[in-house]
């Protein structure tokens, strides 16, 4: 039982990071490998508030959240009016910059060593020490991301996000600019990557970088994938998809370290098989 | 009737072509303006210039007395100006509704965030849709449309901006009699409501029976203006078409 909440928990985080790059890969066709990253200064975030001042969960958790926005937002300045190409390598760059940061700004971050110790989330004296616990209070933010999502995309918003995923300049010459959708969503993603890691380095209550590198946004670029462009319910799906295989890979007689290298190995022929046989991934909206 | 818009010595090059070849052309409200010449003339390239797709590489363009060096697309709505595309360019994994509302719904960050479509919008896409045939399709996706649909689509998405100046970009190829109809009565109202209407068109039956002004144009340059009977007529403006 322990160990299926333990499932649960991890699918409700991959969850939150799938529906929020849906938000800006699936609705907006801006594919994003900075991911992992944001979803890292989250967690870093409340690492750092929670272990090194006490400061409240829920409080280091919005605080993550608009520093991972604030990031996105210089990043998105700098990238998002470049060409799609150069765009996608921005924000791979961007994640290996900042892993980097993570990696070695060894005074806030400890480095390679990471940060342990930190505490579960507690409000009005309730610890949510349990996992039980703590996997209602992941599904609550699974809800709240999933409702500003499906909110989003039925806004007159959304719709233009949707139409800049096909043709950019014909939005414009409607009277839209895209520039400044395109910087809003990415930067509303990256809050939620960040809302995210924070429910992770609270529950896992140790971080390392090596969490956040650029292989992490790839696999949350794949749950995106397999769910299926423009679809937040496909994301969820796909999240517990990636993360229940690897595990019934052990529980099929794979020995653990064997089955951690399926896993790299199941996730590229997933994208593989999806890119040859059903494209538009499990609900998608979007072709490619 | 007032003039909306204006070029001045309009220039636009593609390395040694010049697509545009200093051109001046001048928009009237409650006119519609032909813009003739054969295949390559500059005539898409033109409107693509005025409507801030491509840059301008000289001359200037005149709205409202204001004269601009340089058009943003997303400023073009701004000034009332709305086109349609040659090559169709809707957004096809878009439902025909969807297309519609695109552009009838809050242009600002914030605003659209907030909002979903009103009955207000709604109702002026019904409205819309039913002109041109489409509101049984409205909640298709625009790319399973015939040819001739989408292309209604594409107009129909440019009436519903209520622009001032509209460029409709061989808006007749390709379409059956019945729709030629529902085109040209629309163009024709949109005339009557004081809108400045650039209709670029290779059959000149539609040019003279539609157009209160025409501008011949080739490899870029304007060879002749005036009435389309007054025009038609000319010898440069027939071997233009048929060669010498
Ligand atoms: N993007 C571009 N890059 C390079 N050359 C171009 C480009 N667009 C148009 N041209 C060239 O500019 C000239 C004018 O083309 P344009 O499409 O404006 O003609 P047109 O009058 O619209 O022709 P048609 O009646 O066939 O639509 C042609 O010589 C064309 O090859
Ligand atoms: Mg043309």
């Amino acid at each position: 039982m322990e160990y299926l909440i333990h499932i649960a928990v991890l699918a409700c985080i991959y969850g939150i990071l799938g529906i929020s790059l849906n938000l800006v890969m699936g609705e907006t066709g801006l594919i994003s490998v900075t991911h992992a990253a944001f979803y890292g200064l989250g967690a870093y975030a409340v690492a750092f508030l929670l272990v090194g001042f006490g400061i409240n969960f829920f409080l280091a958790t919005l605080a993550g959240m608009i520093l991972a926005s604030g990031v996105a937002f210089a990043i998105g300045v700098v990238f998002l009016r470049l060409k799609e190409v150069y765009y996608v390598l921005g924000t791979v760059g961007s994640n290996v910059i900042l892993f980097s940061v993570l990696l070695n700004w060894n005074s806030v971050t400890r480095g390679p060593l990471g940060i342990g110790g930190i505490p579960r989330p507690e409000i009005f004296g309730f610890r949510f020490s349990e996992n039980e616990a703590f996997l209602l209070l992941v599904l609550a933010a699974v809800a709240i991301t999933y409702a500003i999502s499906v909110l989003i995309t039925r806004s007159s918003f959304g719709r233009v996000l949707n139409a800049i995923r096909e043709d950019e300049d014909v939005v414009s010459v409607f009277g839209y600019s895209v520039y400044h959708y395109k910087l809003v969503i990415f930067t509303i993603g990256a809050a939620f990557a960040a809302l995210a890691g924070a429910f992770l380095a609270s529950y896992l209550t140790y971080i390392s970088p090596f969490s956040f590198t650029v292989v992490e946004s790839i696999f949350i670029l794949s749950i995106v994938v397999l769910g299926g462009l423009g679809s937040g319910r496909g994301a969820l799906i796909a999240a517990g998809i990636l993360v229940i295989t690897p595990e019934a890979l052990r529980f099929v007689g794979f020995t653990p370290d064997i089955a951690a290298q399926m896993r790299q190995v199941l996730y590229g022929l997933i994208l593989i098989l999806l890119m040859l046989y059903r494209p538009q991934g499990l609900l998608g909206r979007f072709r490619i | 009737m007032k003039t909306l818009l204006s070029t001045r010595r309009l220039v636009k090059r593609f390395g040694g072509v010049h697509a545009v070849d200093h051109v001046d052309l001048s928009l009237e409200g409650g006119k519609i303006t032909a813009l003739i010449g054969p295949n390559g003339s500059g005539k898409t390239t033109l409107i693509n210039v005025v409507t801030g797709m491509l840059a301008i590489d000289g001359g200037d363009i005149v709205i409202d007395s204001v004269r601009l060096q340089r058009i943003r697309p997303s400023d073009v709505a701004s000034y009332g100006i709305t086109r349609t595309f040659q090559n169709l360019r809707l957004i096809q994994q878009m439902s025909v509704l969807d297309n519609i509302l695109l552009v009838l719904t809050e242009r600002n960050i914030w605003g659209a965030l907030f909002e979903q479509h009103t009955k207000f919008h709604l109702a002026t896409a019904e409205e819309i849709l039913k002109k041109v045939g489409l509101w049984e399709k409205r909640n298709e996706n625009a790319e399973s449309l015939s040819y001739g649909q989408r292309k209604l689509l594409e107009i129909a998405r440019a009436v519903s901006m209520e622009a001032r100046i509209y460029f409709f970009d061989e808006p007749f190829a390709g379409l059956f009699p019945e729709m030629v109809r529902i085109v040209s009565g629309i163009i024709r109202e949109l005339r009557a409501s004081g809108a400045a209407v650039v209709l670029v068109e290779h059959d000149m039956l539609l040019v003279r029976e539609l157009a209160d002004y025409c501008y011949v144009l080739d490899s870029g340059k304007v060879i002749a203006e005036g009435t389309p009977e007054h025009v038609l007529k000319q010898q440069n403006v027939v071997e233009a078409y048929l060669g010498k």
